[in-house]
């Protein structure tokens, strides 16, 4: 399961609506436990695809180093990636499935329409190698920000 | 010296994020990891004994793959490797 709060949430799905109709992308920093990948904060990443920026994108692995390494001063880890689908399905294609490497880790597509976020959806790569992975639906639990009561 | 251990291989390196070896070059830093951590090999190399193509290794922040002298760049304690999968899709 993937649990983040509202504001990374909407900050995910505002971040597909800017770039449209280009991918955006990014990384989510928090915490797996048990299972449950705890996010604390999404991390906007430039895509480096402007080649084909419409359908294709891609982190710059020494961006990711520096995403790692803030996230370790914060406790935190990489336990998950977004990216947006502009004019298409809120599902995984198969280059998102040949280029997945990341084990355990949440890969969540927004599909954006016209500019306008629509589904979001959350897909956990199992497996144990290259060889055994798949992607499997996961579900997503918004959680509401906890506000001052009286 | 240190070397950060990404999230899906931490199953493979007894859940630490960091793992600290005693090197001079980079290659003798990787060969250490890999003593230690004999699992990690099949995740970082392929049957031929190259990098796997999505696996990036950094030196701080350098690709190793563009370093001159590669495997045999020179470290210190004070440097730092981070394997970093590559993170790349479409739709
Ligand atoms: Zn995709």
């Amino acid at each position: 399961m993937l649990r983040l709060n509202e504001q990374v949430y909407h900050a995910i799905r505002r971040h597909g609506e800017e770039t449209y109709p280009h991918e955006c992308c990014g990384v989510l920093l928090g915490r797996s436990v048990d299972g449950v990948n705890d996010v604390e904060d999404a991390i906007r990443a430039g895509n480096t695809r402007t080649d084909s920026a419409h359908n294709r994108y891609n982190i710059a692995p020494q961006e990711l180093v520096r995403i790692q390494r803030q996230g370790r001063e914060r406790g935190l880890d990489i336990v998950g990636f977004y990216h947006s689908h502009p004019d298409h399905p809120a599902q995984w294609s198969k280059t998102d499935f040949a280029e997945a490497h990341w084990l355990g880790c949440s890969y969540v597509i927004t599909a954006v329409e016209k500019g306008v976020a629509q589904a979001t959806n959350s897909f956990l790569l199992t497996g144990t190698t290259e060889e055994d992975k798949a992607f499997e639906d996961e579900a997503v639990e918004v959680a509401a920000l906890e506000t001052e009561r009286c | 010296m240190k070397i950060h251990i990404p999230t899906p291989l931490r199953v493979y390196s007894n859940k630490q994020d960091t793992v600290s070896v005693s090197a001079t070059t980079v290659g003798e830093a990787l060969d250490a990891l890999t003593a230690t951590h004999p699992d990690l090999k099949k995740h970082l190399y392929s049957e031929e004994g190259k990098l796997r193509s999505f696996v990036n290794v950094y030196l701080n922040d350098e690709d190793i793959r563009y370093l001159p002298k590669k495997g045999a760049t020179e470290v210190s304690d004070k440097d730092a490797l981070s394997i970093i999968p590559s993170i790349a899709g479409g739709c």
